[in-house]
């Protein structure tokens, strides 16, 4: 497998960073990073990191189950990530998600079938103070109300 | 950037360069006192700045509030092995959300720190762990981190003191419990963010095996100004044992949510009434959760204390890492403590038995409960299983699951009553009204 | 720091060295503190929490599986505290737990079981639904179900550290956490089934036992496999005649924990559906099946008329065969038929071996000693799929000892992994190779030196000489490849070696020259497939083979004798080490007879008289007859391994090079034998391959 030449360049740079012979630690950076590019993290993927971190396929398997941002399945162009913890829950942020279900009109960690847009109810993302808060792929989008859900929502199905 | 106004209430002392343009440039750092302590650093000794942080009574930002000086002097700096300097920016304990402004609005006050802190151990490597969700953060620190390197304030010789750092982000992946320090360490060696068995510490054998000095964001941020001004003049703005300032995330039913660097024992009922402008919809407040999700609950008539480490431990509390979250009268303690729960199920890194299992059936419990389906005995159960997590999981996850829930099922058992016997939630309405707001 | 230290456990009195854990320091006063993933040797985890104690003027819990004891330490056990402790642990371990021990494996060997009768609540508390998943199969020995694990990583760690293949993994996280296998949904791997062994629960079961019998339906014979040369001991389970399950139950034997696919799984070729059950004479050309008296009365007629007339007899012995046995065999051949041509498949050359040693005492290792002592040498062996104990041994040397190890192999193998230095040698650059180590070697404090076939004759006296040469303390093995193959030779199948080694006047035909020769008269095989290999020589020779399974050899025989195979009979069996062990019969299987009974009615029919044929009394020949044979019977009796002592004189007669030669067996054949075990041919790795380092 072969990424982008930035990609590649960022790996290389990437493997160099870590102490001499601790390559494993590039594992999760690389998996992060080669998922925003190839959509998912595939077998050949795994076995693909594993290569180039010198570990085990199962070693890289271990970790993508454990970290939440890792998705085996492709996930939509846009991910709408919708926190429900605890400062956004007293700011609505349930109500939030319930309102990103209708009018995408899929559950949690579901894909819309023109695979644009999937849902994810997350936890707390480090925006509390300006809840309820929500991320579009790496994006955030703070003091959220259903109305202003539903513009970017219709704004980003124009962009299209 | 910044996402609400500040307070006349400040002291500014970390976020001193927040309003001015182009804050996180290193020009504007350098025209402000910016890099000074570092050059002081290097003409100081090790046991120095060790006094000085310890004068200065800072203690960790991260949540266990440490004492920074003790901690620091616990490197073996003569080790023959390398050295690591490792930031904790996962800032992941729901009601906080401080580190990622430190990082956004003044990057090289936090390279600074850094690099103080190697010139203490004698380290020559760095890494930032930066929680996945903040990608754009990542970018930001890169650039500050690329612009350092081309000005020679990172790299071969800075400044010609003859001092070598290198400095690297690492992103995280999204997994609270690798904010937890040994799950980082683990977790920055490309496994899975399981902690490790302490003793050994960190201090000594941490990451790559090797002696590692790793402090959260808000408290490497903090040291410049302790080596540039002097511990004192930092110890001076908090309380005795509780030094400087701390960066409070107010958030929940508040008028003015939003971070504010206060002085350390600043009093809790001022930063709700005062900086934080008071009860949203003028609403009777009923709760505080005084520094993030892991703390014991505060009952309102608790809340007339110096919000600082040794009044909050009196309390049975936490002052933790500064996610102050301000609940109002309408709030269902039962739904709050389920969504807690929820969370540290989430969470939980299934290491060990009672922080796996356990959270998972008070997470089961606590949602029947509030759908309606509790029983007689079912909150007594829910607090003594919270007990027998307490202080036997493996890390303090389990602690930070068992300490709010207890707290809560003690100071609201007539939330619980309330949904005895099929009752529907009382307080349903109460987020609907948030929403018209 | 003081060599020892006091503590107070339960109010009793406790001394024990520094560093000693708490849970061990309870368990030397016979003190149990109950414990899942805390186990024996392996890594430290301190996840089940089940071994909470008290421990004064500490305001937490204390993890007893980690906590080092110290000096005044007040430990309590079993306070109001530590109880409650523990029965909310098994109640939190029995949330998720599908509670299906009526039909569960493990059902009455079940650790959690155990641990829930004596710590556990009595009902549930647990109203809520429990997290469910489906049972996964990872290989055809190894099966997975995923709720009843209780996340222990016991089986990781022992794939891990014991076996060094690190083929189980953890997947997911919380309650959702799963040990996973390495090859996303299967296992590559030695197939060991030590992971089964070792999970305290039934999530882990084997495809051989699963769903088939309960624990204590089965009666439980600890015998020795009959497969590698080094003797682990298998506990088979055996019900109505059946072997349902190979185990080491008891941990007794010389391989503690440790046994491969071969003594875990392999024993089903003793029900193979191809197993000889009735004695068969070839007649007009065609193999019968006939009576047991008229087999004999054949063969007894024919070899009364061969040796009467002084034709040419040839007799091969076994590798797989008691040691009493083969002694009886040479006996017979040299007695009964007056012939010195006898021999075996000699598969390393340990009479060089002995013959360079002579005149030293301690020059041969143990298994224990590849444990315990500092350097171990492997010279030009795959010992990870050749000799998988002696691997797991060094291993497990170098985790609790940090043994030095050093490798010189015609290719990559596992050992390489934790070696020190390790050289690639082309086969007769293996001594050039060793010498270029002697200056890391000296340095040793010890060494054991472990060699294969590639080193025979005058490599072995150089090897020797070169161990000499070291001034340090240096031990041998001379790598052999089957269950009896030490004893063969010891007991003289060898043209020009008698028993113990004893020269032979007149020395007979060897293996090679018995299956040239045109001029042969009889051909008697007993537990052996020479044919296999070598093309048979003498048309008219008379062929006797007494087999389990129609070999290649078999079917050339003109009578053929259904053989018991070492798990139907009594005896002894010395392996690679020279440790002499006891087999125990598990059971019996229709129309055989073992191979010494066979012999035994042989020589009543013939009337030659080559003394009496039970066990008992040929071990007690043996020990007085055959050098160094002389052990403590006793130790052997009771199911103990004793090291016969080194020849230590001369050993005359030359050994020519060429006949030695190992059959390179891997992990997963075994001679002649694995091909009828349904196992060792069905798991995705056979045949396997040496020197080929499969580790994912
Ligand atoms: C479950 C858990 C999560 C934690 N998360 C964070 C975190 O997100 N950021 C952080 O700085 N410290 C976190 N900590 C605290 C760290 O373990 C560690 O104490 C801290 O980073 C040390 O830095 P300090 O001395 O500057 O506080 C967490 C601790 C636990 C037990
Ligand atoms: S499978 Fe067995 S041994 Fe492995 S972790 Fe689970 S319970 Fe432990
Ligand atoms: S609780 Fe939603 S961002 Fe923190």
């Amino acid at each position: 497998m072969t990424f982008s030449p930035e990609l590649e360049t960022k790996f290389a740079k990437m493997l160099e960073s870590y102490p001499p012979g601790r390559t494993r630690s590039a594992v999760i950076p690389m998996l992060m990073y080669a998922q925003d590019e190839v959509g998912c993290i595939s077998h050949e993927l795994i076995e693909e990191v594993a290569r180039r971190c010198k570990v085990t396929p199962l070693q890289v398997n271990e970790v993508v189950g454990f970290y939440s941002m890792l998705h085996r399945k492709p996930l939509g162009k846009y991910h709408v990530q919708v926190c429900t913890n605890i400062s956004c829950l007293l700011t609505g942020g349930e109500e939030l998600y319930e309102q990103a279900q209708k009018k995408l009109g899929i559950g949690n960690k579901e894909v819309t079938a023109d695979g644009q847009f999937s849902l994810e109810e997350v936890e707390c993302m480090g925006a509390c103070s300006w809840a309820p808060a929500i991320q579009i792929n790496y994006d955030f989008h703070h003091n959220m109300t259903a109305e202003k859900l539903d513009k970017l929502i219709d704004g980003l199905r124009k962009a299209q | 950037m910044l996402y609400n106004e500040p307070s006349p209430l400040e002291v500014k002392i970390l976020t001193k360069r927040f309003t001015l343009p182009n804050s996180q440039s290193l020009d504007t750092y350098l025209a402000n006192d910016g890099f000074k302590a570092f050059f002081k650093a290097i003409e100081m000794s090790p046991e120095q700045i060790i006094e000085e942080l310890k004068i200065s009574a800072l203690r960790g930002r991260g949540g266990a509030g440490f004492p920074t000086g003790l901690k620091w002097s616990f490197v073996p700096r003569n080790s023959p092995k390398p050295k690591y300097v490792i930031v904790n920016a996962d800032e992941s304990e729901p009601g906080t959300c401080k580190d990622r402004l430190l990082m956004e609005n003044d990057p090289h006050q936090l390279i600074e720190g850094i690099l103080i802190g190697g010139r203490l151990v004698d380290a020559h490597k760095g890494f930032i762990y930066i929680r996945g969700e903040f990608r754009y953060l990542i970018t930001m620190m890169d650039r500050a981190i690329e612009e350092a390197y081309k000005r020679g304030y990172l790299g071969k010789n800075i400044q010609g003191t003859g001092f070598d750092f290198d400095l690297y982000t690492h992103t995280g992946a999204g997994a609270y419990e690798c904010g937890e320090e040994t799950a980082l360490l683990d977790s920055i060696e490309g496994k899975r963010g399981v902690p490790r068995m302490k003793p050994p510490f960190p201090a000594v054998v941490g990451a790559w095996q090797s002696p590692t000095l790793l402090s959260n964001v808000e408290t490497f941020s903090a040291v410049p100004f302790i080596i540039r001004d002097g511990g004192a003049a930092f110890a001076a703005l908090g309380t005795p044992k509780n030094g400087g300032t701390r960066m409070i995330c107010l958030s929940g039913h508040i008028n003015k949510p939003g971070v504010y660097e206060l002085p350390v024992g600043f009093n809790l009922l001022r930063m709700i009434y005062e900086v934080g402008g008071g009860m949203r919809n003028g609403k009777k407040l009923k709760a505080v959760v005084p520094g993030g999700s892991s703390c014991p609950l505060l009952k309102a008539e608790e809340c007339d204390i110096p919000m600082d480490f040794d009044t909050l431990a009196k309390i049975k509390s936490m002052l933790g890492s500064g996610g102050t979250v301000v609940l109002d009268e309408d709030t269902c303690m039962v739904k709050f403590a389920h969504r807690i729960m929820k969370f540290y199920a989430h969470e939980s890194c299934g290491w060990c038995i009672p922080c796996r299992e356990g959270t998972t059936w008070l997470r089961k419990m606590l949602e029947r409960f509030h759908g309606g389906g509790g029983q007689t005995g079912d909150r007594e159960l829910i607090g003594e299983l919270s007990k027998n997590m307490l202080g036997r999981t493996f890390c303090a996850l389990g602690d930070a699951a068992a300490m709010p829930t207890i707290s809560i099922v003690e100071k609201w058992p007539e939330d619980f009553e309330a949904h005895l016997n099929g009752r529907a939630c009382p307080y349903e309405h109460a987020s609907e009204m948030a929403m018209q707001r | 720091m003081s060599d020892v230290i006091n503590l107070t456990i339960d109010g009793r009195a406790v001394t024990a060295a520094p560093g000693t854990l708490i849970i061990n320091a309870a368990k030397q006063v016979g003190i149990e503190i109950p414990s899942f993933c805390y186990y024996d040797g392996l890594a430290l985890q301190a996840a089940c929490r089940m071994c909470l104690v008290e421990v004064d003027k500490t305001p937490k819990l204390q993890v007893a599986c980690t906590l080092p004891i110290a000096e005044g330490m007040v430990v309590h056990t079993d306070s109001p505290l530590v109880r409650e402790a523990r029965k909310g642990m098994v109640e939190f371990l029995l949330t998720n737990h599908p509670l299906d021990c009526p039909v569960c494996d493990k059902g009455g060997e079940c650790e959690l079981q155990d641990m829930t009768f004596r710590y556990g609540a009595g009902e549930s508390r647990f109203q809520e639904q429990k997290v469910h998943v489906e049972e996964q199969q990872w290989s055809p020995v190894v099966f997975f179900d995923a709720p009843r694990c209780i996340l222990c990583y016991r089986c990781v760690r022992i794939c891990d550290e014991g076996m060094g293949m690190n083929a189980l993994g953890v997947i997911n996280r919380g309650v959702h956490a799963e040990i996973a296998p390495n090859r996303f949904d299967h296992l590559e791997c030695d197939e060991c089934g030590m992971c089964i062994d070792i999970c305290p629960v039934g999530a882990l079961t084997s495809g051989m036992y699963r769903y088939k019998t309960r624990p204590w339906e089965m009666h439980h014979v600890g015998t020795i496999c009959t497969h590698c040369s080094n003797g682990c001991k298998t506990t088979l389970g055996v019900r109505n005649n059946q072997i349902i399950r190979g185990n080491n139950r008891d941990h007794s034997g010389i391989n503690g924990e440790f046994l491969c696919i071969k003594g875990r799984y392999a024993f089903d070729f003793v029900h193979s559906p191809e197993r000889l059950q009735s004695p068969m004479v070839r007649k007009n050309g065609k193999l019968e099946p006939v009576s047991w008296s008229e087999a004999l009365s054949t063969v007894a007629r024919k070899f009364k008329e061969v040796k009467a007339r002084g034709g040419k007899f040839g007799v091969i012995g076994s590798n797989h065969a008691s040691n009493e046995e083969n002694y009886y065999l040479q006996k017979f051949a040299r007695e009964g038929l007056g012939t010195h041509n006898i021999d075996h498949h000699r598969t390393g050359d340990l009479p060089t071996l002995l013959d360079a040693l002579s005149g030293k005492t301690e020059a041969l290792a143990t298994t224990a000693d590849l444990y315990t002592r500092k350097a171990i040498l492997v010279v030009a062996s795959d010992l990870s799929q050749q000799h998988s104990f002696l691997a797991f041994q060094i291993r497990a040397n170098y985790r609790h000892h940090g043994a030095h190890i050093y490798t010189v192999t015609p290719g990559p193998v596992r050992e390489q992994h934790h070696a020190v230095n390790s050289i690639i040698a082309q086969p007769g650059g293996e001594l050039a190779a060793v010498e270029s180590l002697r200056d890391q070697l000296k340095a040793e404090a010890e060494l054991v030196i472990l060699f294969g076939d590639a080193i025979k004759g005058d490599a072995v006296r150089k090897l020797v000489a070169f161990g000499d040469s070291l001034g340090i303390p240096v031990r041998y093995v001379c790598l052999l490849d089957y269950s009896n193959s030490r004893g063969a030779s010891d007991m003289g199948l060898a043209p020009n070696l008698g028993p113990g080694y004893q020269p032979v006047a007149d020395a007979g035909l060897a293996y090679d020259e018995i299956l040239a020769a045109k001029d042969l008269d009889v051909l008697w095989v007993v537990g052996a497939n020479p044919l296999k290999r070598a093309a048979f020589g003498s048309e008219q020779a008379f062929v006797v083979v007494q087999e389990m399974f129609l070999t290649e050899t078999a079917q050339r025989a003109d009578v053929i004798f259904p053989a018991a195979s070492a798990y139907e009979k009594n005896g002894t069996v010395t392996n690679v080490c020279g440790e002499v062990q006891r087999l125990k019969a598990g059971l019996q299987v229709m129309g055989t007879k073992s191979d010494l009974e066979i012999m035994g009615l042989l020589s009543k029919e013939m009337g030659v008289n080559i003394g009496m044929w039970s066990h008992e009394k040929i071990f007690e020949e043996i020990r007085g007859k055959v050098r160094g044979y002389n052990v403590p019977l006793s130790i052997v009796a009771t199911g103990g391994a004793v090291q016969t002592t080194a020849v230590n004189g001369r050993v005359a007669g030359s050994v020519r090079p060429e006949l030695i030669q190992s059959a390179g067996d891997t992990l997963f054949t075994s001679g002649s034998l694995g091909r009828y075990s349904k196992t060792l041919s069905s798991v995705v790795e056979a045949p396997g391959a040496l020197y080929s380092d499969r580790r994912p």
